[in-house]
C-alpha cells in the first residue's frame, strides 16, 4: 500500500524538521516534549492513513497536526507559562501562536540545532550519536546496529548527552559571525566523522552506513546554503565528500566485499558528484584559510582520476606533507609514504618508510610489503605475513592472502 | 602586527669559571623580563637552550659537538615577539637583562608563511 | 620525548640564486625532508625562515644596522623537533637541504619554562 512506503521517506525527511521546528520554540531544557509531539505526529499518520487514505498534501497534513498536538500540549500543561513563556522573546505571546513551519524558520531551526548538538562539551562520540537520533532521525536501535553495541548502550549515551546540553542551557540558535569559525570547528569534525562512518564501515549493515555518508552531505549542505555558515573550510568538507561519495557504487561487489581503488571500475563512478566535488573545491579555495579540509579534498581530486602521472603523485605528495605539517597521523603518515613511493622511487620510499616504525599497525606491513614487491620479495612476504597477523579486516585478509599468492606463487599457511 | 624573533648571542655570565650565582640571578632576571613581555601581550614563544648540541655541516655532514661559534657568538636562546615594526621591536629587546653582560641581541622579522 | 632546536645557518654570499626551477626543486627537497619528520610523528614545531634584514642590539644601546649579507653564518631559519636524545635528533638533521649549499644545522636541545 502505497501510504506504508510514505511514511517512512516522510519520517527520513520530515521528523527532524518538525523536531528542529520545536526543538528551537521549548528551547533546549524540553527537547524530549518535541520529539515526542513530532512521534506522535507519525503515529496519527500512520494511523489515520491507513484508515482514510492519504491526504492531498501529506506535509502540510503532518505540519498542521504537529502544530495542533503543540497548541494542545501548551494548553494542558503549565509548561508553557512556567517555562516556555519565560524564554520566547515576546512577552505577549500565548499558547496560541503559531508554530511557525515555513521553509526559512526550518531552515532556521535545523542551523541552530546542528550548533547545538554539535557542541564542544559534549564527546565527539556523543555528538555523532545525538546527530544521528535528533538531526538525522535516526533511532538507539539503528545507531547501535551501526556501531556495532547495544540499543541500552546508545540509549543511555543519548540521555547523558541530552542531559548535558541541559545542564550547560546551550543556546538554540546561530552562531554570530565573530565566533562562526571557532564553532564550526566541532560542527565540521562531527560531520566528518559521522561520513567517515558511513564510508569507511566495519558493520555488515552497509545500506544504513551509506544513509550515514547521504545525512553528513546533507547537514554539510545546509551550512553551505546559509551565509552565516558558508566558509571556505564547510566547502572543503563537502568537496571532500562529494569526492569520496562519487564512489560509493564502485566500492563493494555483488557479495558485498570491499574492492579497492585501483581495481575500481571507474566507469560507476558518479560524475556528477565528482564535478560537484570539483564546484566546491573552487569555492573552498577562496579563503586564505588552508585547513586539513582543503588539502584532503584536493588530494581527493586528484584520485579522481586513476591515470598514474608524474604531476598526479607529486601533486598529492606535496599535499599529504602539508598535512602533516597541520596535523599528525599514523594513517596520513602512511599514505604519504606510498604517495612518495609513487613520486620519488621505491627506494626513497623503503628508507623512508622503514623510519617510521608503526610495528604494530596491520597497514604499515601492508605497504611495506608493497614497497619490498619485486624489490626484496622475501622481505615483503614478511611483512604481509606480520600484516596478516595483525588485521581483524576480512576484506583486508583477502588482499593480503592474494598480495602473498602473487609472491610465493602457492598459498600462505597462516 | 609581525612577529620577530630574538636571537641571545654570548654572555660572559654562560662562560665556564663563572659562579652559579651569577648565573641563577640572570636567569631570574631574564624570567622576570619575559614574564612582563607576557603581560604586555608582546611575548609569543620562547626556547631557552642548554648548553649543549651539536653541529652538523656541509655536503658531507660533518657532526661535530655544539654549542656553534665564538663564545660571543653562542646563542643561548630565542624568544619570538609581536611588534608592529622592526623598531619596535629593538626598543622591546633594549630591556634584555644580557645586555647587562657582554652580550648582544639580534633582531630578525620572521618571514610571513 | 623532548624538544630540540635546529637552527639553520648559511653563507648567505654563497647562496645560489637560482632558476624558478632550480628554486621549486629546492622548495620540494625542503617539503620532502620536514614531511618525513613529520611523518615520524617528531615534529614539535616547522618553525619559520628568517627574513635577510635585522638589527643587533649591543650593552649601552648601541644598535647595529642589518643587512647580514657579509654574514658567513647567518642564521636563516629554525624549527623544533622532537626525539628521545640529541644523538636522535641529530640523525634528522641528515637530509636537510641546507646542507647541501654548504649550510650548517645547529642542534640545540631546549628547557622546558
Amino acid at each position: 500500500m502505497k501510504e506504508q512506503e510514505l511514511i517512512p521517506h516522510l519520517f527520513r525527511t520530515e521528523y527532524k524538521k518538525i523536531v528542529a521546528v520545536l526543538c528551537k520554540l521549548f528551547g533546549i531544557g524540553q527537547i524530549e516534549i518535541a520529539e515526542d509531539i513530532a512521534g506522535e505526529t507519525f503515529v496519527a499518520a500512520s494511523q489515520i492513513w491507513s484508515l482514510k487514505g492519504l491526504p492531498e498534501n501529506p506535509t502540510a497534513w503532518l505540519y498542521t497536526v504537529a502544530k495542533n498536538k503543540t497548541k494542545d500540549y501548551f494548553k494542558h500543561h503549565d509548561v508553557f507559562t512556567k517555562t516556555i513563556l519565560p524564554h520566547l522573546k515576546n512577552e505577549n505571546a500565548t499558547p496560541e501562536i503559531d508554530i511557525d513551519l515555513s521553509n526559512e524558520n526550518i531552515n532556521d531551526s535545523q542551523l541552530s540545532m546542528i550548533f547545538a548538538v554539535c557542541h564542544p562539551t559534549i564527546s565527539t562520540e556523543s555528538q555523532i550519536g545525538l546527530a544521528l537520533n535528533i538531526l538525522c532521525g535516526f533511532g538507539a536501535e539503528e545507531i547501535a546496529a551501526a556501531f556495532l553495541t547495544t540499543k541500552d548502550v546508545i540509549y543511555k549515551r543519548l540521555q547523558r548527552a541530552k542531559e548535558k546540553l541541559k545542564t550547560e542551557m546551550i543556546k538554540i540558535e546561530p552562531p554570530t559571525p565573530a565566533e562562526i569559525d571557532e564553532r564550526l570547528d566541532p560542527v565540521l569534525m562531527t560531520l566528518y566523522l559521522l561520513f567517515n562512518e558511513g564510508y569507511y564501515s566495519t558493520s555488515q549493515d552497509t545500506s544504513i552506513r551509506a544513509e550515514f555518508c547521504i545525512e553528513a552531505m546533507q547537514l554539510n549542505k545546509l551550512l553551505i546554503e546559509n551565509d552565516i555558515s558558508n566558509t571556505p573550510t564547510a566547502n572543503a568538507l563537502f568537496s571532500l565528500m562529494c569526492f569520496q561519495a562519487s564512489r560509493l557504487a564502485a566500492r563493494t561487489n555483488e557479495k558485498g566485499e570491499a574492492i579497492l581503488y585501483d581495481d575500481q571500475d571507474m566507469s560507476l563512478w558518479d560524475q556528477l558528484l565528482i564535478e560537484k566535488g570539483k564546484y566546491y573545491l573552487n569555492q573552498a579555495l577562496r579563503g586564505n584559510r588552508l585547513s586539513k579540509y582543503q588539502l584532503e579534498a584536493t588530494i581527493a581530486f586528484w584520485h579522481t582520476n586513476k591515470e598514474d602521472t608524474p604531476e598526479k603523485w607529486e601533486n598529492i605528495l606535496q599535499l599529504y606533507n602539508q598535512l602533516l605539517l597541520i596535523e599528525y597521523s599514523p594513517i596520513i603518515a602512511l599514505n604519504r609514504t606510498y604517495a612518495l613511493a609513487k613520486a620519488n622511487g621505491k627506494r626513497e620510499a623503503i628508507i623512508e618508510a622503514e623510519k617510521i616504525e608503526l610495528t604494530e599497525n596491520p597497514l604499515y606491513h601492508s605497504l611495506l610489503g608493497n614497497l619490498y614487491t619485486n624489490v626484496d620479495n622475501l622481505k615483503a612476504i614478511d611483512h604481509y605475513k606480520i600484516a596478516l597477523k595483525l588485521t581483524a579486516s576480512s576484506s583486508a585478509r583477502n588482499a593480503i592472502t592474494k598480495n602473498i599468492t602473487k609472491l610465493t606463487g602457492t598459498k600462505s599457511n597462516d | 602586527m609581525e612577529k620577530f624573533i630574538f636571537l641571545f648571542r654570548g654572555s660572559d655570565v654562560y662562560q665556564p669559571g663563572q659562579s652559579p650565582e651569577a648565573l641563577q640571578a640572570l636567569k631570574e632576571k631574564m624570567i622576570h623580563w619575559l614574564s612582563d613581555l607576557t603581560k604586555n601581550g608582546v611575548h609569543v614563544a620562547s626556547e631557552p637552550f642548554q648548553p649543549t648540541g651539536k653541529q652538523v655541516s656541509g655536503t658531507k655532514t660533518t657532526v661535530t659537538d655544539g654549542p656553534f661559534g665564538e663564545a660571543k657568538e653562542i646563542v643561548g636562546g630565542c624568544t619570538i615577539v609581536q611588534a608592529k615594526d622592526i623598531n619596535e621591536a629593538v626598543e622591546i629587546a633594549k630591556g634584555c637583562p644580557i645586555l647587562a653582560t657582554n652580550a648582544n641581541v639580534e633582531v630578525r622579522p620572521l618571514q610571513k608563511m | 620525548m623532548k624538544n630540540f632546536l635546529l637552527v639553520f645557518r648559511y653563507d648567505s654570499n654563497a647562496l645560489p640564486k637560482g632558476s624558478p626551477e632550480e628554486l621549486q626543486a629546492m622548495t620540494k627537497k625542503w617539503m620532502d625532508w620536514i614531511g618525513g619528520i613529520a611523518a615520524q610523528d617528531k615534529l614539535t614545531d616547522r618553525g619559520n625562515r628568517l627574513e635577510f634584514v635585522g638589527k643587533i642590539v649591543r650593552p649601552n644601546n648601541v644598535i647595529t644596522d642589518g643587512p647580514f649579507t657579509e654574514v658567513k653564518e647567518l642564521v636563516g631559519g629554525y624549527s623544533i623537533v622532537k626525539a628521545t636524545s640529541l644523538e636522535e635528533a641529530t640523525k634528522l638533521v641528515s637530509g636537510c637541504p641546507i646542507l647541501s649549499v654548504g649550510g650548517s644545522v645547529e642542534v640545540r636541545p631546549v628547557n622546558e619554562l
